[in-house]
């Protein structure tokens, strides 16, 4: 980008004022802090120059928005031709109450969907189970069969609004009666658009929504992938997630180091597969979490949509500019916001959203401020959709593509940040892989680090945390909260009941006994799935099979 | 009082249902071993039957729940119930994650002795637990 002439001059004066103004200044007044610092601990420069991107390639680094490596983004207008879609993560009680939520959040200009179901769900367990007790309707919508999720999309076109279902291990189950429910309103798979996360590394890694063992459940994961590629082709069939790792304790640069980890890990479960690269990966997609940190952020972004479009075209080959894309949806960081003075919380999705912007997302959730207290209100989750709203249309953050490109600092970050992230990948790829390194536990290990080192320079004042180590005050509790009814475990009991005595029992068993031999031999279990969901079979009915077939991970741990 | 008050405090970290968020349980199952104490963290997905059996097994001071997912009301209380009827009375109970202000009284009223919510620090809970452990 300079001429080396020009880069030596920028050197010498560089030395000058050291050496002059900023030593007058220095001498008299020091800085607050002998090392700056950004929240994942990367140190900071005071100042940024030519001189710290001298080697800066523009078409090696940045190249142009739409084309390889991407780090510009993966459209070539980016936010003038769309905003990203705003799509709010929300489930709790009954598919009644949260269809009701849905209907609220697309009334107030919402543009897609995205569901959060219960802990139950989530882990393959139907709502009467013992592990359910206490957890029915609680973080999440409960939806133990299709008849929940015909209610749940109750009057919601599923041909003009694409959802997002945040299930991982029983991804399979829950888009076959997605799937089931779009073909009763007449909706050809063909119009069907969406996201099921399916990402059930980092369910291993930190999240905790595992069922099955690594090889079966990477399986189920590979068979969504290939049946939607030749059947559901708007569907985007794996979410690899950053999110959870970040909210666990890692690093930005550990956020989307494991992350291209696991992707690397589907990627290659497909290729073994059979399928070709450029069959598959255009719809894989990426969650990553946005902290308060602005200018970090936007260089993590960046530099995971260089590396990533480097790993698809010379580690995969892949030939496809779409298999290179990183797209991805982001969530602002649940774990940046205090119970302590939560209105504090608005300011802080604000710049989490802002920087998502300035870093290039395909869509956006923005937590709501009572979200370290219960689950948000209505009240707060306008809030949290209308600070998105600002920052797309007030912020100017989305009238120029890229806008921090050239930035000293940031492209200096960005370079960094892609080191970072070079140097785990070659660490993993040396212990054997990334489910190697998660066996080992090296991944859960970085993270437990990192968090730990975050909660002693919180506690030491180190790092400074507005209402928690500075700035604290005494105040009321919060009185506004949202409380799910708790008389919903046994109203979805009572459904369970009625639908186990009401169904068709002999084409309830063909069902399951077809999908226990499917699973067992090589065949795409979609199918099966997709049937025994219209049999009536239960989540946990169906996990059961598998249970039975696969067995149940059982997580080593690594205190 | 049976134990002897020179032994290390032991404590069981536990992950109740099916939660797993386990950042904080994690963390504080690291701190009360740096401050002294014997730890055994039980993992995620337990009941309180489960609990309280590591509880027996291991002979614990303390049991520290950590609930982020809501199962506070139905979990905490179980818990202090299961021990009572194993005769585990002095045990003391803790528990922390996301806790609405106006479950606590309830939840203390079941016999948990304290609530440490988002952003305790962790130097508060490992002296309640130190000024307030064998104490029954």
């Amino acid at each position: 980008m300079f001429d080396k002439e020009k880069i030596k001059a920028i050197k010498e004066r560089i030395k000058q004022w050291e050496g002059s103004t900023l030593k007058r200044v220095l001498d008299r007044f020091p800085e607050r802090k002998k090392k700056f610092t950004t929240i994942s601990g990367t140190e900071v420069n005071r100042l940024y120059t030519p001189v710290d991107v001298e080697d800066f390639d523009y078409d090696e680094k940045l190249g142009f928005p739409g084309e390889y490596p991407f780090t510009r983004g993966v459209q070539p207008t980016m936010y003038r031709g769309r905003l990203w879609t705003m799509r709010q993560y929300a489930g709790f009680g009954t598919a009644e109450e949260t269809n009701k939520r849905f209907k609220y959040l697309l009334e107030q200009g919402q543009t897609g969907l995205s569901v959060a179901f219960h802990l139950p769900t989530q882990a393959g367990y139907d709502s009467d189970h013992p592990l359910s007790m206490g957890e029915v309707g609680k973080v999440g919508v409960a939806v133990d069969s299709i008849e929940d999720m015909k209610v749940l999309f109750d009057g919601i076109p599923l041909d003009k609004v694409t959802t997002s279902m945040t299930i991982n291990a029983p991804a399979t189950v829950l888009l076959a009666m997605y799937l089931a429910i779009a073909e009763e309103q007449g909706v050809p798979f063909e119009k069907v658009g969406g996201t099921v996360q399916n990402d059930v590394l980092k369910e291993i890694i930190c999240r905790g929504q595992y069922i099955f063992p690594p090889q079966p459940t990477m399986r189920l994961t590979v068979d969504l992938i290939e049946y939607c590629y030749k059947h559901v082709p708007r569907w985007n069939t794996i979410s690899i997630s950053g999110y959870h790792i970040r909210e666990a304790g890692a690093t930005a640069a550990q956020e989307m180091a494991f992350t291209i980890a696991d992707g690397i890990a589907y990627v290659q479960a497909c290729i073994d597969r059979g399928l070709a690269v450029d069959s598959f990966a255009p719809r894989l997609s990426f969650f990553f979490n946005a902290f308060t940190n602005v200018l970090e952020e936007v260089a993590k972004f960046r530099a995971g949509r260089r590396y990533w479009a480097r790993v698809m075209k010379e580690r995969f080959g892949a030939k496809n500019p779409k298999s290179m894309m990183m797209r991805y949806h982001v969530q602002t960081g649940g774990v940046t916001l205090t119970a302590q003075q939560p209105l504090n919380n608005i300011v802080r999705v604000a710049l989490q959203a802002y920087a998502t912007a300035l870093g290039g997302a395909q869509s956006l959730h923005t937590n709501s401020y009572d979200e370290a207290l219960c689950l948000p209100t209505e009240q707060a989750v306008t809030v949290a959709l209308r600070t998105q709203q600002i920052v797309a249309e007030e912020s100017g953050a989305t009238e120029t593509v890229d806008p921090l490109a050239g930035s000293y600092y940031v492209e200096a970050m960005t370079d960094t940040i892609e080191a970072q992230i070079d140097d785990y990948i070659k660490k993993i790829d040396e212990l054997g892989g990334t489910l190697k390194a998660i066996e080992l536990g090296y991944i859960q290990k970085e993270i437990q680090e990192s968090a730990y080192r975050f909660q002693k320079e919180i506690e030491s004042g180190e790092r400074i945390y507005v209402g928690i180590n500075k700035y604290v005050m005494e105040e009321p509790p919060l009185t506004n909260i949202l409380k799910v009814d708790p008389r919903i475990g046994e109203m979805q009991i009572e459904r369970l009941k009625k639908l186990r005595a009401q169904r068709d029992q002999k084409r309830w068993k063909e069902a399951l006994d077809h999908l226990r031999e499917v699973s067992r031999s090589d065949e795409n279990v979609m199918p099966a799935v997709i049937e025994a969901v219209k049999a009536r079979a239960t989540v946990g009915e169906i996990c059961d099979v598998w249970r039975d077939v696969y067995g149940e991970y059982r997580p080593k741990e690594f205190v | 009082m049976s134990k002897s008050n020179d032994r290390k405090i032991k404590v069981v970290v536990a992950k109740p249902g099916l939660d797993g968020h386990d950042r904080g349980a994690k963390l504080l199952a690291r701190i009360f071993a740096e401050a002294g104490m014997e730890v055994i963290y039980t993992g995620l997905r337990q009941t309180p039957e489960m609990v309280v059996q590591t509880a027996i097994q291991e002979d614990a001071d303390v049991v520290g729940i950590s609930s982020l997912s809501g199962v506070h009301n139905y979990f905490f209380p179980k818990v202090v119930q299961l021990l009572k009827e194993n005769g585990l009375d002095d045990v003391l109970v803790v528990g922390g994650g996301i806790i609405p202000a106006e479950d606590i009284p309830k939840l203390k009223e079941a016999g948990v002795a304290e609530i440490f919510g988002p952003g305790t620090p962790t130097q508060k809970i490992v002296d309640f637990i130190k000024q307030n452990v064998r104490k029954k």
